[in-house]
C-alpha cells in the first residue's frame, strides 16, 4: 500500500543520512585514534629530517598564504567585473568558464604549472606550487564574490549612484562592504580548501626534509609528505604519516569552521 | 518660476519599440511639491528616474525632447539629456538627489551615511563634514534621535528611521531638487505621516518631485500634481483643481477610484 | 581612476580565459612529442613503458624486457652494476633496435570504470541524504547534518586515502575477497568522496521547488514519498542530473584518494577487485622520473583527462545547471 511504500522510503532515507554521517564520524575518529596515537608536542617542533612535522606544517601554510595573496585580489576583481561591469555575452562566459574551471582537474593544473615554470626555471619551487594553488583558488573566489554580489539589492547601488558617487566608488564603499560577511566565509572555505591539496604540489614544489623559507627551491609541504610518508615501507614512517594527517584535517576543519561562523546568523 | 521644464519628453527603454513616455511637457515649480500620480505603468517612476538620468546606470536608453535644469549660479538653463561625460552626470545627481521606495542605508555609521555624499564631493574638514551631518540630520528630522549613537550601524535603525536617514543624506549636500519615488508606500502610518511633514518643511529650501499611487497623500502635501495614464500626461494643474474640478474625464476617472 | 578600476577588473576576469587556454595548449604542446608517435593508437594499447623491437634484421617483434617490473637485488652495489652491464651486453649483442611505446588504455579505462563504480555507489545514498535534509528533517536537524555532510566534502582527499587504505580497504577485501587495493575499493572511496557533493546540489535543486506547488499535492491526500517522487525530482529534475554530471566530472580527475588504493600497475582489470591504475594516479606516480617520450605520454593523458572532465561539466553546466542571473 501507499503507507507501505512511503514507511519504507523515509527509512532509506533516514538510513543514507545515517550513512553519510558514519562515514564522517569513521574518518574522523580514525583519525583521531590513529593521529592522537603518534602525537606529540616534539612534532612541532622538529623538522621532517628530524622526525618533526614543523617544516611541513609551517611550509604548508607559507604556500597556500602565498596563494591566497595572489589569487583573492584576481578572483575579487574578476568577481566583480563579471558582476558590476560585465555586459552581455562575455561576462557570462568567463563566469561559465570559471565554474568549469572550479571543477578541474587538479593534477592537470599542476602538470600546466610544471610545463610553463618548473620546467623553463630549471627545477620545482615554492613559487610553481603557490601559483598551483592560485590557479586552483581564483575560481572558487571568483564564484563567491559573483554569488555574494548579486545578493546585494539594486536600489543599494542606485542610491549610491543617486548621491553622485561614481561606480568604483559605489563597488568598493557600498556594495562590496554589504557583501563583506558572505565574501570572507567563501574566501575562508576557499582557503580551506586548497590548504588541503596535494596533487597540484606533487612535481611543482614536491616537498623538502628540511626548513626552508626559500621558495626559488623546493618547499616543505605537509600533504606531499603525507603521501611520500605512506608509501615508505618503515612503521615509524606511517605513524607520522597518520599524526600529520591528524593536524591536517583538524587544521581544514577548524578554518572551515570558522568561515561558518561568520554566516551563522544569516538563515 | 520652474527650476526644470521638461518640453516634449520621451523616452524608450533599451531593447523595446515602444516609448514608456511620449511627449512629455511639464514644469517643476521652485520651492514647491509637485506630485505625478496615475496607474500602475503608467510611467510616473520612469519619468522622475529621467530628472536624474539614473536610467544611465543601465545602458541602451533612447531620449527625444528636453529637461532643462535651471543652474542656480550662471541662471542659464541646461539640458540635462545633453550631459555625456561622467563627471557632469556625477554633478548633476549632486544638484538633483533621489529618494527610493525601500529604504537604501549604507552598511555604514549613520554618520558615514549622512556624510558619504560630502565626502566623494571632496569635503574632508572634519568640523564642516561634522556640522553639515548635524544639520542634515535636523533638517531631516532624525538628529533628536540619533545624535547620541552617531558611529552605530545604520542598519540598526527602524524602517522610518532609515528612510528619514536616506532623506537626511541626500539633503546634506544642498540639492536644488528632491525626487521621490513612492517613499513611504513601504512605511507603516506613522512614519509616513512624520515624513509627509517632513517634506513639507523641506520644500522652503528644495524643490520636490513626488511619485505616489496614494492619492490622498498627493491631496495633502503637494503644490501641484499632474496625472499619467499609459506613458503620457493627461493633466497637470493646481492640485487643489485636480481634485476637485480635474478637466479632464480620465483625471475624474482616476480621482474617483473608477479604476486604477 | 574609475577607468583604471574598470580596467583591471577586466584583466583579471580574463585571466580566467587565459589560463583557460593557456592549460589546454600548454597539453597539447607537451604531447605533442607522444601524439605523433602514437597517434590515436595511444587510446586502445594497453601496454605502458614497454620496449618492443623495431624490425630491422628480426623477423618479428619481441618483448625484449618490460622495465617498469625489474626487480633488482639490492645487496650489493656491484650487483647492480653489473647486472646493468649485462642487459647493455645483451642488447649489443642482439644488434636490435628497440624503442619504448606508451598506450595509455589502462588508466584511461581506470579513470572510466572507478569513476562509474563510484557514481553507482553514491548516487542512491545521496538522494537519500538530499530527501532528508530537504524534506524529512525539521529545520534544525536539517542544518546541522547538512554542516556535518559539508564537512565531509572538506576532508582533503589524501586523508581519505589514509583512510581508505588502511580501514575500508581490509572491509572491501573481506567481504568481496581479492586485493585489498583495487577497482573496487578505489572506486567505492571516491563514491564516499562526491556523495557530499551530490547530496547539497541535489538537496538544492529540491529546495527550490515551490511550497504552494507542493503543498497542493498535500491538500490532496498525497504521502511525503508521492510528493518527493511526482511533484519535487520532476520539478528539480535538469538540478539533479546536473548534479550527477558535475559529481562525475570532478571523480574523473580526483588523485590522492585513488593513488592509494587502486593498485597503481599498468594491468587491465580481470574483476572488478582487480588492481590496475587511472590517468591522475598515472600521472602522479611517474611524472617525477620522467623524461622525453615518457613525459610526453603523461602530458598525452592529462590533455585526454582535461578534455573529458571538461566536456563532462560542460555539458552538465549548459544543460542541466542554467542559473538565472
Amino acid at each position: 500500500m501507499r503507507l507501505i511504500a512511503n514507511k519504507i522510503f523515509l527509512v532509506f532515507s533516514v538510513l543514507s543520512a545515517v550513512i553519510g554521517l558514519s562515514f564522517l564520524a569513521w574518518i574522523l575518529i580514525t583519525l583521531f585514534i590513529k593521529g592522537l596515537g603518534s602525537f606529540h608536542f616534539s612534532l612541532f617542533l622538529n623538522d621532517l629530517i628530524d622526525g618533526g612535522l614543523r617544516n611541513l606544517i609551517i611550509g604548508q601554510f607559507i604556500l597556500a598564504g602565498l596563494a591566497a595573496a595572489i589569487g583573492i585580489p584576481l578572483g575579487m576583481a574578476a568577481g566583480i567585473y563579471i558582476q558590476e561591469y560585465g555586459r552581455g555575452r562575455y561576462a557570462s562566459v568567463i563566469r561559465d568558464l570559471s565554474d568549469i574551471m572550479m571543477s578541474a582537474p587538479s593534477i592537470v593544473i599542476g602538470a600546466f604549472v610544471y610545463a610553463v615554470i618548473v620546467v623553463p626555471t630549471g627545477g620545482t619551487s615554492g613559487f610553481a606550487g603557490a601559483i598551483a594553488l592560485a590557479i586552483m583558488m581564483i575560481p572558487v573566489v571568483i564564484n563567491t564574490t559573483d554569488n555574494m554580489l548579486s545578493l546585494v539589492p539594486r536600489e543599494l547601488r542606485e542610491a549610491g549612484i543617486a548621491l553622485g558617487a561614481s561606480k568604483y566608488r559605489v563597488i568598493l564603499d557600498i556594495v562590496i562592504k554589504a557583501a563583506k560577511v558572505g565574501i570572507m566565509t567563501g574566501i575562508l572555505l576557499a582557503f580551506a580548501r586548497i590548504i588541503g591539496e596535494t596533487a597540484p604540489l606533487l612535481f611543482t614544489s614536491e616537498t623538502s626534509n628540511y626548513f626552508s623559507l626559500d621558495l626559488t627551491e623546493s618547499f616543505p609541504s605537509l600533504t606531499v609528505s603525507i603521501y611520500d610518508l605512506a608509501n615508505e615501507p618503515e612503521e615509524s614512517s606511517r605513524d607520522l604519516a597518520w599524526a600529520a594527517s591528524f593536524i591536517l584535517t583538524v587544521l581544514v576543519l577548524i578554518i572551515n569552521l570558522t568561515g561558518r561562523f561568520f554566516t551563522r546568523n544569516k538563515d | 518660476m520652474p527650476v526644470m521644464k521638461i518640453k516634449k519628453f520621451s523616452f524608450t527603454y533599451p531593447g523595446v519599440d515602444h516609448p514608456s513616455l511620449r511627449n512629455i511637457t511639464l514644469p517643476i515649480e521652485k520651492n514647491k511639491i509637485t506630485a505625478l500620480i496615475g496607474p500602475s505603468g503608467c510611467g510616473k517612476s520612469t519619468l522622475l528616474r529621467s530628472m536624474n538620468r539614473i536610467h544611465d546606470v543601465y545602458s541602451g536608453n533612447k531620449y527625444e525632447g528636453k529637461i532643462e535644469l535651471l543652474d542656480f549660479e550662471t541662471n542659464q538653463r541646461n539640458n540635462i539629456l545633453d550631459i555625456k561625460k561622467e563627471n557632469e552626470l556625477i554633478k548633476l545627481r549632486q544638484q538633483v538627489g533621489m529618494i527610493f521606495q525601500k529604504p537604501t542605508p549604507f552598511p555604514m555609521s549613520i554618520f558615514d551615511n549622512v556624510a558619504y555624499g560630502l565626502r566623494i564631493a571632496g569635503l574632508k574638514n572634519k568640523t564642516e563634514l561634522s556640522d553639515r551631518v548635524e544639520q542634515a540630520l535636523k533638517d531631516g528630522a532624525l538628529w533628536k534621535e540619533v545624535h547620541d549613537r552617531l558611529g552605530k550601524s545604520a542598519m540598526g535603525l527602524s524602517g522610518g528611521q532609515q528612510q528619514r536617514l536616506c532623506i537626511a543624506r541626500a539633503v546634506a549636500v544642498k540639492p536644488e531638487v528632491l525626487l521621490f519615488d513612492e517613499p513611504t508606500s513601504a512605511l507603516d502610518p506613522i512614519s509616513t505621516g512624520a515624513i509627509e511633514e517632513l517634506l513639507v518643511e523641506l520644500k522652503k529650501d528644495v524643490s520636490i518631485a513626488i511619485v505616489t499611487h496614494n492619492m490622498q497623500q498627493a491631496s495633502r502635501i503637494s503644490d501641484y500634481t499632474a496625472f499619467m495614464y499609459l506613458g503620457d500626461l493627461i493633466e497637470y494643474d493646481k492640485t487643489e483643481n485636480i481634485f476637485l474640478n480635474p478637466k479632464e474625464k480620465r483625471t475624474e476617472d482616476y480621482i474617483t477610484g473608477r479604476f486604477g | 581612476m574609475e577607468k583604471i578600476f574598470q580596467k583591471l577588473a577586466l584583466s583579471s576576469a580574463s585571466l580566467v580565459f587565459i589560463i583557460l587556454v593557456g592549460i589546454f595548449l600548454t597539453l597539447l604542446s607537451s604531447s605533442k612529442l607522444a601524439i605523433d608517435e602514437f597517434g590515436f593508437d595511444f587510446l586502445t594499447n594497453p601496454d605502458w613503458n614497454k620496449e618492443v623491437v623495431i624490425e630491422s634484421d628480426v623477423s618479428n617483434t619481441s618483448i625484449v624486457s618490460d622495465v617498469e617490473s625489474d626487480e633488482i637485488i639490492d645487496e650489493n652495489d656491484e650487483m647492480i652494476e653489473d647486472e646493468d652491464e649485462m642487459l647493455f651486453d645483451e642488447d649489443d649483442e642482439d644488434g636490435a633496435e628497440t624503442k619504448t611505446i606508451y598506450g595509455g588504455l589502462v588508466p584511461i579505462v581506470g579513470t572510466v570504470l572507478t569513476t562509474i563504480i563510484a557514481l553507482v555507489f553514491a548516487l542512491p545514498i545521496a538522494m537519500g541524504i538530499a530527501v532528508f535534509l530537504a524534506e524529512i528533517a525539521p529545520k534544525n536537524i536539517s542544518h546541522v547534518v547538512g554542516i556535518a555532510i559539508e564537512l565531509l566534502a572538506a576532508i582533503p582527499s589524501i586523508i581519505f586515502g589514509m583512510w581508505g587504505l588502511y580501514y575500508f580497504a581490509p572491509i572491501v577485501s573481506d567481504l568481496v575477497g581479492g586485493y585489498q587495493v583495487s577497482l573496487l575499493t578505489a572506486g567505492l572511496v571516491l563514491g564516499v568522496m562526491i556523495l557530499p557533493f551530490m547530496a547539497a546540489i541535489t538537496r538544492d535543486s529540491m529546495n527550490t521547488t515551490p511550497g504552494v506547488l507542493k503543498e497542493s499535492a498535500y491538500a490532496l491526500g498525497a504521502t511525503k514519498f508521492e510528493v518527493i517522487k511526482d511533484i519535487i525530482f520532476p520539478y528539480s529534475k535538469t538540478g539533479i542530473i546536473g548534479s550527477i554530471i558535475l559529481a562525475l566530472g570532478r571523480a574523473l580527475g580526483e588523485t590522492m584518494a585513488v593513488a592509494f588504493l587502486i593498485g597503481s600497475i599498468f594491468v587491465l582489470p580481470t574483476a572488478i577487485n582487480s588492481p590496475t591504475i587511472s590517468i591522475p594516479v598515472a600521472m602522479a606516480n611517474n611524472f617525477g622520473e620522467a623524461s622525453g617520450l615518457g613525459e610526453s605520454a603523461l602530458f598525452y593523458l592529462a590533455l585526454i583527462l582535461f578534455v573529458i572532465s571538461f566536456g563532462v561539466i560542460s555539458f552538465a553546466k549548459m544543460y542541466f545547471l542554467k542559473k538565472a542571473n
